[in-house]
């Protein structure tokens, strides 16, 4: 393994190094990757880790080495153990399988871990934000290194002006990951023309969706990748500081970008005199504090600024008037994770993935009632039902789709009827969803949905700033009239009320929390209204889900 | 104002105005003798648009906008009043009245708040949300006023009262959502918040009996805010 | 305008949790309520003698507001035999001052009145134990019976005014 890189780097180092690295690989048989992100990391992966290397050792195999890795994406079936080039993928390892797996290296292979790797989960993917991850350690810079790791920001500082830069992501087509969808190519524009002595990029990976994992793996196994992409766009815009505000929910993430900063900063990839030239960027991270608006824009610059984490009317936008009243630019941890393939592989290439109006790809976390949960990459314009039943194996226990959540509390869902939508930004909202950040909740027939708008509105009225007056009240309110419907205890008046503060609500509120606040109720109303009128006259759950013998149904109000 | 400032001209509720291009939606209504709705904008103090009574229409968007922190731009055409923003109008002031524990009978304000006022002027007459009723305790323990926060409705005017004219940054606010409320210094009893100069500006800027004197009875309690933009102007500062 | 004498349009006033000031501020209306008789009939209300809700009724005006279960079969009832149903008064509109009780709860608020807070100038506290007379004073006669008849009661009050203790033995006792 070659040394921890601790001088200041060139542009001329980089290539170098890479091959350095991958000559080095030369000298092994066999590399044991195991994923120690989150997921398999709370069933022990780490101990895995030592019982190999403690397995390896005992046993004298000299060509041989272990490596702890990023999310492999099949967090179902974890902890994941892959083993190359005997092309050999593990599932559902424990720290007593190790030495099985040590002994099969020269021979059969252990059958009972075998986890087949030809299947849709696995060939039909596209991974461009997630290819590094399970791939390389994300704790060792050299990794990333090898892999072509910052030779784009050595590129754009060495060859391309900031205009450039902004052009080529522009005609990338790419659009914020986190939610909005806003073209990423424009806001980058609008921030470079912007005037004034200090600007700031900032890196958005409070992920406060229930159910959302993505910006959290990308951040746990591949943290150099986000962090070379705020550096080309610091560069593109003309900001020297950065902050990464990331919630403090995320423990494992927050270690792995302090130690990619630590390592970067003392190569010369980040801080000042970047790679020799006279570009700085210091990139500082600050943590959460528990509050899902603090995801909101506005919220979370006033967060950073040491004010209470509450949105302001825009405009003006952070673009013009942000961090500190300076231009600011806020994107997504993924669409960061984005900007060095495209400037590796050319704004047509990326453009050349995906829809019309939705380029590239999107990294989805597939969880609720299906057989593959986990973190998938696909191009945009595939369609949930691949997604649902081909990638994600469809429905556990052999039951039966029935709607699947995209956007989290700001999004709808979308029932069997309309399986076949393309997955793009235009195509949910025609819907009544959103895209959302990549969240995507699969529920089955024993899902209620009224439930499911019940419990995304306590989270918003939990999760509400308390600024603004519709929010605040009326996410409480709207909460009630949906506890009162599970509970069988709800009225037609307290449906028809219901509607007309959906409508108050999403239209008054200041920002977006509130006025999303109401996706899960109108868009469980649109498509399973009968389960509603089911609750309120004929106190059935048509799910099975909801009790109503402990109510007291002689108070009716 | 700086005599240099550039007049735009816009179209509200049909009728042409003119107003200083820093002008607000709002100034530039009020200058014209329209009505828009306020709670939380006082004058005086900085706007922050947070009870959304002053949300008008806007010809070309279908997003309302916040009249008192919106700036005018050339061309605009803006409605001020139509069935839907009278509809949500009302419904925000039933979410006030229905966060709080509002009895106007007994209260010391009776006849001279804010909140009655606006219900009766925009013909919001019964509250059809259930009421929350939420426990909130009273904070008598100043010398000269008290604090009800069952009649607080958040507006803020308070803390940033205290914040930009007093200087002393007594009040702020604490928790979050649902369960936000009006704290003293470090949530201390007012008596004992030692940043209070006991000037009572927060109590005469508070629209309803929330922050009061001592010694009022039922509707005995008169708030005369009308000092701040004069303060401001003797002070040297504009709006 | 019609010759025909025209129908009384049927009124009823109804209070439930109220403090009865809107049935007072009605009356205030004084000697127009003359005026009002000619076109409306009252036909309930607590200031007449009627003991049973009518059948149907035109025009019902309720004062107060729905704090027990018999007022909220009452309102109830009201609805179902009443072509216009109106609130009267701010008790019935927002709860007001009855419901100043909404954010203890009902528990609190019972031990609050009953317990914690007696005695009070209207209600006394109660004691642990409800106790006979004569374990607490000294008594110098009984005489048992729920109720003591009328005779017994004569009996031993001519007894006792003519100085003389009563025998009651024969003529009463426990539960008499």
């Amino acid at each position: 393994m070659t040394h921890q890189i601790v001088q200041a780097l060139t542009s001329e180092d980089l290539p170098k190094i890479a091959e350095a690295e991958r000559a080095a690989a030369e000298d092994f048989d066999h590399t044991l990757r195991v994923c120690v992100a989150a997921g398999c990391l709370s069933q022990h992966s780490d101990q895995i880790v030592q019982g190999l290397e403690h397995q390896i050792h005992e046993s004298g195999l000299k060509r041989c080495r272990v490596k702890g890795v990023g999310c492999m994406g099949l967090c179902s079936a974890g902890p994941l153990v892959s083993v190359r080039p005997d092309g050999m993928l593990y599932q559902n390892v424990t720290p007593e399988d190790t030495s099985d797996i040590v002994k099969s290296l020269d021979s059969e292979p252990v059958q009972r871990l075998a986890c087949s790797t030809d299947r849709p989960f696995f060939t039909q993917q596209t991974k461009v934000v997630l290819e590094n991850s399970g791939e390389i350690d994300p704790e060792r810079l050299e990794d990333y290194l090898a892999v072509g790791g910052y030779q784009q920001l050595s590129h754009v500082l060495t060859d391309l002006v900031p205009t450039q830069v902004v052009d080529q992501i522009s005609r990338s087509g790419l659009r914020g990951r986190g939610g909005a969808g806003y073209p990423t190519g424009l806001k980058w524009g609008t921030v470079a023309k912007a005037g004034g002595p200090q600007k700031y990029v900032i890196c958005n990976a409070d992920e406060g969706d229930p159910g959302a994992f993505m910006d959290r793996s990308v951040l746990e196994s591949d943290p150099h990748r986000v962090l070379e992409g705020m550096a080309i766009a610091a560069y593109a815009v003309g900001a020297s500081e950065g902050y990464i505000y990331i919630r403090a929910e995320y423990p494992l993430a927050i270690k792995r970008l302090q130690t990619a900063i630590r390592q970067a900063e003392r190569a010369k990839l980040l801080g000042s005199s970047i790679l020799g030239t006279a570009f700085n960027l210091h990139i500082h991270i600050r943590l959460g504090a528990g509050a899902f608006v603090c995801g909101e824009e506005t919220a979370l610059i006033a967060s950073i600024e040491g004010k209470r984490g509450q949105p302001r009317p825009r405009p003006p936008f952070p673009a013009a008037s942000g961090l500190w009243h300076a231009p600011t630019l806020i994107n997504n941890v993924e669409t960061y994770a984005n900007i060095a393939p495209i400037i590796a592989n050319g704004p047509e290439w990326f453009a050349g993935i995906g829809t019309e109006r939705s380029k590239g790809t999107k990294v989805f976390a597939l969880a609720g009632k299906i057989v593959n949960t986990g973190l998938i990459e696909v191009p945009m314009g595939t369609s949930l039902r691949t997604i649902i039943n081909d990638i994600g194996e469809g429905i556990p226990d052999g039951h039966l789709f029935k709607a699947v959540q995209t956007g989290g509390p700001s999004g709808g869902c979308i029932p069997a009827a309309h399986l076949d939508t393309s997955v793009d930004y235009e195509s949910l909202t025609s819907l009544g969803s959103i895209m959302g950040s990549g969240g995507m909740i699969v529920m089955d027939e024993y899902s209620c949905m009224v439930d499911v708008a019940r419990y995304f509105m306590e989270f918003c009225m939990s999760e509400s700033c308390g600024k603004c007056v519709p929010c605040r009240v009326g996410t409480a309110e709207m909460y009630e009239l949906l506890s009162r419907i599970v509970q069988g205890r709800a009225s037609d008046e307290d449906m028809t009320l219901l509607q007309e503060l959906c409508e108050t609500v999403k239209y008054t509120s200041l920002c977006g929390l509130g006025q999303s606040a109401p996706n899960p109720v109108l868009s469980t109303i649109k498509y399973f209204e009968n389960e509603y009128r089911a609750h309120i006259a004929d106190h059935v759950c048509p799910a099975g889900q909801c009790q109503f013998e402990a109510v007291a149904q002689e108070v009716q109000l | 104002m700086t005599v240099s400032e550039r007049v735009k001209t816009l179209v509200i509720d049909g009728r042409d105005v003119s107003a200083r291009e820093s002008s607000t939606v709002l100034e530039a209504a009020q200058e014209e003798g329209i009505f828009i709705p306020t709670m939380c904008r006082l004058e005086g103090l900085s706007n922050v648009g947070a009870c959304r009574l002053c949300l008008v229409e806007v010809k070309g968007s279908n997003k309302l906008l916040p009249a008192c922190v919106t700036r005018i731009e050339e061309g605009m055409e803006i409605t001020t009043h139509s069935e839907r923003l009278d509809r949500y109008r009302r419904t925000l002031l039933e979410f006030m009245f229905a966060e709080g524990n509002h009895i106007c009978s007994v209260c010391v304000a009776n006849g001279h708040c804010e909140l009655q006022s606006m219900a009766q002027k925009l013909g919001m007459d019964h509250v059809r949300v259930p009421y929350v009723s939420p426990r909130r305790k009273v904070d008598a323990s100043h010398h000269r006023f008290t604090l009800d926060p069952n009649r607080c409705i958040l507006c803020t005017r308070c803390v940033r009262v205290c914040d930009e004219v007093e200087g002393a940054h007594t009040w702020d606010i604490m928790g979050r959502g649902i369960t936000s409320h009006i704290i003293s210094d470090l949530n201390e009893p007012w008596g004992e918040a030692t940043s209070c100069t006991s000037c009572g500006k927060c109590v005469q800027v508070c629209p309803t009996g929330a922050l009061i004197e001592k010694g009022n009875s039922v509707a005995e309690s008169v708030k005369h805010p009308g000092f701040l933009p004069y303060l401001k102007r003797a002070r040297g500062q504009h709006e | 305008m019609s010759t025909q004498p025209t129908k009384k349009v049927s009124v009823a006033t109804v209070w439930l949790d109220g403090c009865s000031g809107c049935h007072m501020s009605l009356l205030d209306i004084d000697e127009r309520i003359i005026e009002l008789a000619s076109v409306a009939d009252i036909v309930y209300s607590p200031i007449v003698d009627t003991k049973i809700f009518p059948e149907q009724v035109d025009l019902t005006i309720v004062e107060g507001s729905v704090s027990s279960e018999a007022d909220l079969e009452k309102i109830k009832k009201i609805r179902e035999h009443t072509r216009l149903l109106i609130s009267m008064g701010d008790c019935a509109i927002t709860g007001n001052v009855p419901s100043l009780r909404n954010p203890f709860g009902t528990e609190k608020v019972l031990q609050h009145i009953y317990l914690r807070n007696a005695p009070s100038e209207v209600v006394p506290r109660i004691l642990p134990r409800v106790l006979p007379i004569h374990q607490v004073v000294k008594v110098d006669a009984v005489i048992p019976g729920c109720p003591p008849s009328a005779d017994v009661l004569y009996f031993a009050l001519t007894e006792l005014v003519a100085g003389r203790m009563p025998d009651l033995s024969d003529i009463t006792r426990f539960g008499k």
